[in-house]
């Protein structure tokens, strides 16, 4: 490198001083706390609309959490696959990387299953987005609206892990694909992190 | 450009400390605790996890701390906007009991 080179870039660096690796994960961060303001706003509602309700259900004894902490452990399961499959790929063990990242869409798309059976069978009691047998009828709306966000978001994740199976398959050498790798794990965890609130703010409390 | 890696923490006992807080979770909305004891315990108990999660699996531990108030600043929003519905929400609150007593209350003649 010139002395020129090495000044301007002293003055003007290429690279983020917040994630020295890459922008893409800078980026991610930002859309990651985006995203949870997003969620936060909703949980905020969802508390503000249950303090001020006089006859709110008890979440527990209308939706049941026994499946719930099964699909919480399950979402918990994921994200380790999905650390595993980062570490895999540091070690430069492709194709373990790629067994991890599909058993973390595998988990996904078991998590979301379950989400759809829970849905219809809560539909099929009378839990409605509009109304339902037990109380406030704010108490469905609420539950629809926060829990099928999250759902999309999952859904939205499987997607993108499936996308990023092949990008690893496609790269040369093992870590041309890590930092991808890694900012998609990020988001993995973003999602894993919010069902933890949503799952203790909807169903525990 | 070369990736740089990240050290990797022992990623099973995060696992092991997520799954046993789950487990109190459960076990504290069955314990014997007033209502308002409950709620502070879950929501420090899932503040915890989250914590885990960010970071460890989402390795925060080992950024710099630029990034970290970055990924602090949704949190800060939130707890902000939880205090300014909370007057409104309290009010309305104490309105709704009343409304209930009064209800409930026999007719006097």
């Amino acid at each position: 490198m010139s002395p020129s080179a090495s000044v301007h870039s002293a003055v003007e660096p290429a690279e983020s001083p917040l994630t020295p690796e890459s922008w893409g994960k800078l980026g991610m961060w930002i859309f990651l706390a985006g995203d949870a303001v997003g969620f936060g706003v909703l949980l905020a509602s969802y508390g503000g609309m249950r303090v001020t309700s006089a006859d709110w259900p008890s979440p527990y004894d209308v939706l049941g959490i026994n499946l719930t902490a099964a699909m919480t452990f399950l979402l918990i399961c994921s994200s380790v696959t999905m650390v595993k499959a980062l570490e895999w790929l540091g070690k430069g063990d492709r194709t373990k990387c790629r067994i991890f990242l599909f058993l973390t869409a595998l988990g996904g798309a078991i998590f979301v299953s379950l989400q759809a059976y829970e849905w219809s069978k809560l539909i099929h009691e009378g839990l409605h987005i509009n109304g339902n047998p037990w109380g406030a009828s704010l108490f469905g709306t609420s539950f629809f609206l926060v829990t099928g966000f999250h759902g999309l978001h999952v859904t939205g994740g499987v997607i993108y892990l499936l996308s990023i199976i092949r990008y690893v398959t496609n790269r040369r050498e093992p870590q041309a694909s890590y930092n991808a790798v890694e900012i998609t794990g990020l988001y993995w965890h973003f999602v894993d992190l919010v069902w933890i609130m949503v799952f203790t703010f909807m169903y525990l409390i | 450009m070369a990736a740089a890696e990240h050290k990797h923490p022992n990623y099973m006992a995060i696992f092991w400390y997520l799954a046993i807080l789950t487990v109190v979770e459960i076990a504290v909305i069955y314990a014997p605790l007033p209502k308002v004891t409950i709620v502070v315990l879950l929501c420090s108990l899932a503040l915890g996890k989250a914590a885990l999660v960010a970071m460890y699996f989402m390795h925060l531990r080992f950024e710099t701390r630029t990034l970290g108030l970055v990924a602090i600043t949704p949190l800060m929003i939130a707890t902000l906007l939880v205090f300014l519905l909370l007057p409104d929400g309290l009010a309305v609150a104490k309105r709704t009991v009343g409304v209930k007593a009064a209800v409930s209350a026999p007719p006097k003649h």
